[in-house]
């Protein structure tokens, strides 16, 4: 396999150098309410996109009534343009491990279970034999570090399918069943994995974890904004020198992370993936961030050769593909918005009509069962907004978002 | 199939029942297991599996129609898969198709004549800061060129 190995890689928190073993050895001599006070003091919020405090769901599931509770790793990593997690668990499994380790500690369960997107097979047997290492050095398995704590961690491989990331959906599938989205409530902190207290987390947000049992909740709060504390994880691809994996401050200018990755004759960045919204030039200087542009780390930056429309194409037929098909806003209303987008390519849509869709796109964001459906349309939206001189007024390109 | 090659089949499928556990939970696992070994499951390992794990055949069947990743027919010996997601879409995914359509001489989608590959599109694999990108069954090969993919795929077996 032809993936680079090891970069040196810095960055404020996350990338920052780390021993395995470290944050477990420190969280096994605190209670856990003391675990727990020290993430909410951290204001941490979970990394795969929504964004819930992480203390809080982990203290539902502590409180949950179960005779066995689950820690689900999230590593679907299935929206276009994200490729972080990947690169955690190729060069940092500690802080992940480390980071499920704490999360079974402070909740109470004895599974761990790694949900690995199916695309990333080739990096299985490392992390298995990474398991079994931790396993002979006592990180995990029976009685960890003498402490009395029971843990282990096995790892599943997914099958190609996207909403499986969305957390009820992914627990389906584990539970043997089509990868369909559950109604929320109950949610999985009570009814998760074989109807037991269950959480599910980002690959980012259990290595977080580590570091915040480290070096304190306070600590973390020096990084980043007040609503979004701590570091963020970004990949950024698309149209520019410097391509990768990013550790910055949340808060940081969109402008900031172009001059950074070396992006000339930016027209757009689609902040959030395919799912996400796409950002023209006119408010590059909103901030990443949950209370502005939020983002579980996808940003793909198109330059001003980039035809928009080709852009909402590729992201359209992605979910219509991908949708589950399990409810009707989302199994007819993202055909209907890829139509709507083929129908502007050969330059016969009516305004009439495409003001119809994207009001169609709000119903879909209401109406949608899960998350996929809910922001599908977001891309829509946004495009047809922020880029209609260029795509339905048939203007210069270049000149868009002005 | 013959019946030595339906038995040792079973055989398989109980050692992976004997490994991932008799409950539906383990469907997942045992299919990816199956599907790895044989490149699809068939009817008969379908009803195998339900029997094993005490469910009905057609629910074995309808989850793996859910998954891209799972088919009930069999495929070409080797699965080609290019990422089509916007950013390895930029760096020239198209050109990459064309060519190996022209080489293999088949259309994306299709299987080739000796059934030695079958060509589709991927979603996002990612390795976005790295296209174009194309998987050969479970390995992945990055910053490509058409004459790289053609070389790759000369050196399959
Ligand atoms: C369609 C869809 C796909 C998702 N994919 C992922 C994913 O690949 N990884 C992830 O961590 N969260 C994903 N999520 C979000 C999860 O449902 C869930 O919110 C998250 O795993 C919770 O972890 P966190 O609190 O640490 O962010 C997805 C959601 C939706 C609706
Ligand atoms: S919103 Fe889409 S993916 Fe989610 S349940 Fe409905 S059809 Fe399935």
């Amino acid at each position: 396999m032809n993936i680079p190995g090891k970069t040196e890689r810095t960055g404020p928190v996350l990338f920052s150098g780390y021993k395995r073993g470290e944050a477990i050895t420190k969280a096994l001599s605190l209670s856990r309410e003391d675990i727990l006070f020290e993430l909410k003091d951290s204001k941490l919020k979970g990394r795969g996109g929504a964004g819930f405090p992480t203390s809080t769901k982990w203290m539902l599931v502590a409180a949950a009534k179960g005779d066995k509770k689950y820690v689900i790793c999230n590593a679907d990593e299935g929206e276009p343009g994200t490729f972080k997690d990947r690169v955690l668990l190729m060069e940092y499994p500690e802080l992940v491990f480390d980071g499920m380790v704490i999360a079974g500690y402070t909740m109470g369960a004895s599974l761990g279970i790694v949900y690995l997107r199916g695309e990333y097979e080739y990096i299985l047997k490392s992390l298995e034999d990474y398991l079994e290492e931790m396993r002979k050095d006592n990180l995990l398995g029976n009685n960890i570090l003498g402490k009395g704590i029971n843990f282990d961690i096995q790892i599943v491989l997914g099958s190609g399918a996207y909403v499986c990331g969305e957390e009820t959906a992914l627990i389906e599938s584990l539970e043997g069943n089509r990868g369909e989205a559950r109604n929320r409530p109950p949610y999985p902190v009570n009814t998760g994995f074989n109807g037991k207290p269950t959480s599910v987390n980002n690959v980012e947000t259990f290595a977080a974890v580590c570091k915040i049992i480290l070096n304190g909740g306070k600590w973390y709060c020096t990084f980043g904004t007040d609503k979004s504390t701590g570091s963020k994880l970004f990949s950024v691809s698309g149209d520019c020198e410097k391509p990768g994996v990013y550790e910055l401050h949340w808060g940081a200018k969109i402008s900031e992370v172009l001059d950074l990755v070396g992006a000339k004759h930016t027209k757009a960045v689609q902040v959030g993936g395919a799912s996400g919204i796409c950002i023209p030039k006119s408010q590059f200087n909103r901030t990443l961030a949950y209370e502005d542009a939020s983002t579980g780390g996808s940003i793909i930056i198109f330059n001003e050769s980039r035809n928009m429309i080709d852009v909402l194409k590729n992201f359209m037929e992605f979910f219509v593909e991908e949708s589950c098909g399990q409810c009707t806003p989302c199994r007819i209303g993202n055909s209907k918005l890829l139509e709507g987008v083929e129908l502007i390519e050969k330059g016969e849509f009516t305004f009439n009509y495409i003001n119809k869709l994207k009001d169609l796109g709000r119903t879909m964001q209401v109406s949608a069962k899960c998350g996929l459906g809910q922001s599908s349309p977001n891309s829509f939206i946004s495009i047809l907004e922020n880029f209609k001189d260029e795509v339905l007024n048939k203007s210069n390109g270049g000149r868009n978002g002005r | 199939m013959l019946t030595a090659e339906k038995n040792a089949m079973v055989e398989e499928i109980e050692l992976l029942v004997a490994k991932y556990g008799k409950d539906r939970s383990a469907l997942l696992s045992i299919l990816h297991e199956i599907q790895k070994r044989y490149r699809y499951i068939s009817e008969y390992a379908q009803q195998e599996v339900a029997r094993m794990l005490d469910i009905h055949p057609v629910e074995v069947y309808s989850f793996i129609s859910f998954f891209a990743f799972l088919n009930s027919e069999p495929k070409g010996r080797n699965l080609v898969r290019i990422c089509k997601t916007i950013s390895c879409d930029m760096v020239g995914k198209s050109a990459i198709v064309k060519t190996i359509e022209r080489e293999l001489g088949v259309e994306i989608g299709g299987t080739t004549k000796d059934n030695k590959f079958t060509v589709e599109y991927a979603n996002c694999l990612g390795l976005c800061d790295q296209g174009p990108v194309m998987a050969i069954n479970d390995r992945v090969y990055v910053k490509l060129t058409p004459e790289k993919a053609v070389k790759l795929l000369s050196e399959v077996k």
